[in-house]
């Protein structure tokens, strides 16, 4: 899975969901951690250099 | 085989099988469900068809085309098609390319993997490949970090041909009860020597990368228009590997709409001066939250204008398993 951004997106002051692209697809991403590209999201912030971008 | 094997072989599945319907725990596994369409996967990651996913690790140069395939053998008549369009050049010692398909954790109890009476498994799949050669194909217990891995060999190239495997029974590590992945089948296609460098690990332990392809000799990457097409799949507890059970095309979509669908719309109201928000609900409940993507640019008509996204663009604000509630933006009109 190859993941080239991440930015949270907020719904009254509240994160709800990551927007990406994955594997060169644009995505929203639900904070569940049972979805399989939100536990990868994770695993690519976790990694030097890497970080989910705060909401606009 | 004799009329003697064939009672003891009628015995053995009576007692330790399943003897009638729901016998075979993958989805999909006639590739009949294609929701997303042929795909033109530049990294190589996609699915072909529903439930099956390729994934690569470290390649950098690989295109391939996925797609669902009307060459199929005798009773079926689709498989997925995995066709080299652009090569990679040289296969690293990380570089991996396999295709995938899991099941979940909850549906596996019947195995009864991490007790004393855990049960073998019996995996039965028509393979075909313009490229000859030994194949490596490991079962990974996600629950418990634990693989068994097997060969399977391509003698005769572009010929359908059956293979059957008996996945041994582990009386270690137990599947969680659960939504979470529990077994996944990898088909590898190529992979370097990190993966290729020990000795097969032929009985379940703790996944050894070295050991997980040892002994494939394959890289279906190696040239453009390579292929590799699979149909068939069925995964059933017991050592007798059955006919394949082939269901309805409206159950396995059923089923398959778990894990991906496609919704075309929902409650539509207006939040702000260039966005909309939609509620679509969900056919049957899926198995987590999804990901939401977009599929073209939408047009909303208010009885008195025409207002359009200037590009896609999607964000979840809520949602659960059974429906969504989406922020939707760009719209100008």
């Amino acid at each position: 899975m190859n993941i080239t951004n991440a930015k949270y997106f907020q719904d009254n002051g509240k994160n709800c969901s990551i927007n990406c692209t994955i594997d060169g697809q644009e995505l929203s991403v639900p904070l569940d951690p049972a979805n399989t590209d939100y536990q990868a999201i994770l695993e690519w912030a976790a990694i030097d250099g890497n970080s989910i971008e705060a909401a606009d | 085989m004799t009329k003697a094997a064939e009672l003891a072989k009628i015995g053995e599945a009576v007692t330790s099988g399943q003897i009638g319907g729901r016998r075979n725990l993958v989805i999909n596994g006639a590739m009949q469900v294609n929701q997303r369409g042929t795909i033109d996967a530049a990294n190589g990651n996609g699915f072909p068809v529903d439930r099956f996913k390729c994934t690569v690790a470290a390649l950098d140069q690989l295109v391939v085309a996925l797609s669902q395939d009307s060459s199929a053998p005798a009773g079926f008549a689709n498989s997925l098609e995995i066709e080299i369009t652009t090569v990679e050049d040289a296969l690293a010692a990380n570089e991996t390319f396999v295709l995938e398909t899991r099941l979940e954790s909850q549906d596996l109890q019947q195995v009864q993997k991490g007790t004393a009476t855990a049960k073998t498994m019996s995996l039965t799949f028509y393979v075909k490949s313009s490229v000859t050669g030994n194949y490596a194909l490991q079962a990974l217990d996600s629950d418990n970090g634990r693989s068994v891995a097997f060969l399977y060999a391509i003698s005769v190239a572009d010929t359908w041909e059956k293979k059957s495997i008996l996945i041994p029974a582990d009386t270690t590590g137990a599947f969680a009860d659960d939504n979470g992945i529990g077994l996944s089948l990898v088909w590898f296609l190529a992979a370097g020597t990190n993966f290729t460098s020990g000795t097969l690990q032929s009985a379940w332990a703790g996944t050894t990368n070295a050991n997980l392809a040892a002994g494939h000799n394959v890289n279906i990457m190696a040239n453009t228009d390579n292929n590799w097409s699979l149909t068939g799949v069925q995964l059933e507890v017991g050592s007798v590997a059955t006919p394949f059970e082939h269901r309805s095309f409206g159950e396995e979509l059923a089923m398959c709409q778990r894990y991906f669908q496609t919704v075309m719309t929902g409650t539509i109201n207006v939040s702000s001066s260039s966005g909309i928000n939609m509620n679509p609900q969900f056919f049957g409940t899926m198995r987590a939250t999804p990901s939401v993507g977009q599929e073209g640019v939408f047009n909303v008509n208010d009885r008195a204008t025409n207002n359009t996204q200037s590009s896609t663009d999607v964000s979840i604000y809520a949602g659960d398993t059974r429906g969504i509630a989406v922020n939707m933006g760009n719209f100008s009109g």
